[in-house]
């Protein structure tokens, strides 16, 4: 019986990383080939995804490097890495999860991103939870790095992208990533008040600048708690996971 | 600041934010406000980055209203009814594409 549970916990976990972790990977493609859009070569894009390993921060960087140039060079270090900021919010979420010695830790860091963190903390035993956040993690990790460099090669052989629409296809991608997070009043507030403050900045601020003045919409709210949930167990929610 | 820069120098920071993730005690996630900026942060960025893809101009030209608008309308319908990310993404980029194929909003 507690082999049959045991082999349950691990193929709920499994089937749940693999249906999440190809369907990420599938968009690396579109990451490539907009990176190659925005000037970086096939190198630095697969770089990106090798080291940065964060779909949010890596179209961040490449979004504004696409509109702005080298000229926009500090605005898309900053964008993506307050994009990142919540990577951290998960690592400590999963710190006790993961667990074990320094080196397993470090290892789990570079795989902690909104996909292993979801399918870790949906499974109901920590067994379960251990397997999801490594079999996500590894899949996403291999999946994405090997789109990517297609999408990069791909996209080198198209030209103009814009007669191809990745252009629109960067901005879809935004939206899609923002979608699931806009679960309750908050988010949906912030997400309208950021939109708001970036579209009437534009015409006045250098590139990339309007999108991290929307983000104190984000530091107001948060730290005021506006149409917040009055019980902090509502953060899971709030989280997306 | 080379593209080279940027790309390590941004890689170095997002990867770093996810090792001191490990390194806090996790009583801090205990305290509501930390979590919920970070959260409400991600929001407020990626709604501001999809205004800015949409209609960032180019060339001295700040604003631009052209096919990109009809194609993230399309996105946030397909999104609406659920369509997987990757037929957003595609659906977004085949509308555009149209679109300027036909000459209309190019």
């Amino acid at each position: 019986m507690a082999r049959l549970a045991k082999d349950a916990e691990r193929s709920s976990a499994v089937r749940a990383a693999l249906a999440v972790g190809i369907a990420v990977s599938a968009y690396g493609i579109s990451f490539g080939a907009l990176a190659t859009a925005s000037g970086l070569d096939i190198w630095q894009t697969c770089v990106l995804s090798l080291f940065m390993f964060s779909g949010g921060s890596q179209f961040a960087v490449i979004g504004v490097l696409a509109t702005g140039g080298l000229a926009a060079a500090p605005a898309a270090i900053a964008g993506s890495t307050l994009l990142g900021a919540r990577n951290a919010l998960y690592a400590m979420r999963m710190g006790p999860i993961v667990g074990g010695p320094w080196w397993r830790r470090l290892l789990a860091a570079q795989w902690t991103i909104d996909e292993s963190t979801a399918v870790a903390t949906a499974q109901p035993t920590l067994r379960g939870q251990r397997i999801g956040f490594w079999a996500t993690g590894a899949i996403i990790y291999v999946g994405w790095n090997l789109t990517t460099l297609v999408g990069a090669l791909v996209g080198n052989l198209l030209g103009d992208v814009r007669a191809y629409g990745l252009d629109a296809a960067a901005a879809a991608a935004f939206l899609g990533l923002l979608w699931p997070r806009l679960r309750s009043r908050q988010p949906i507030a912030v997400a309208a008040g950021a939109a708001v403050v970036a579209a009437l900045l534009l015409p006045w601020l250098p590139p990339g600048l309007p999108v991290l003045a929307a983000a104190l919409v984000a530091v107001l709210v948060g730290l005021t708690n506006w149409l917040g949930p009055k019980a902090p167990a509502a953060l899971d929610r709030d989280a997306g996971l | 600041m080379s593209s080279w820069n940027v790309v390590l120098l941004a890689s170095v920071l997002v990867l770093g934010l996810k090792i001191a993730g490990y390194l806090v005690p996790p009583r801090v996630l205990e305290k509501p406000t930390p979590a919920r900026v970070a959260t409400l942060l991600t929001v407020a960025l990626l709604a501001a980055l999809v205004v800015t893809q949409t209609i960032q101009g180019a060339g001295g030209h700040p604003v631009a209203i052209d096919a990109r608008l009809p194609a993230v309308g399309v996105a946030g319908v397909l999104l609406a009814l659920r369509a997987p990310f990757i037929v957003v993404v595609v659906a977004a980029a085949v509308v555009a594409a149209l679109l300027r194929l036909l000459g209309w909003m190019a």
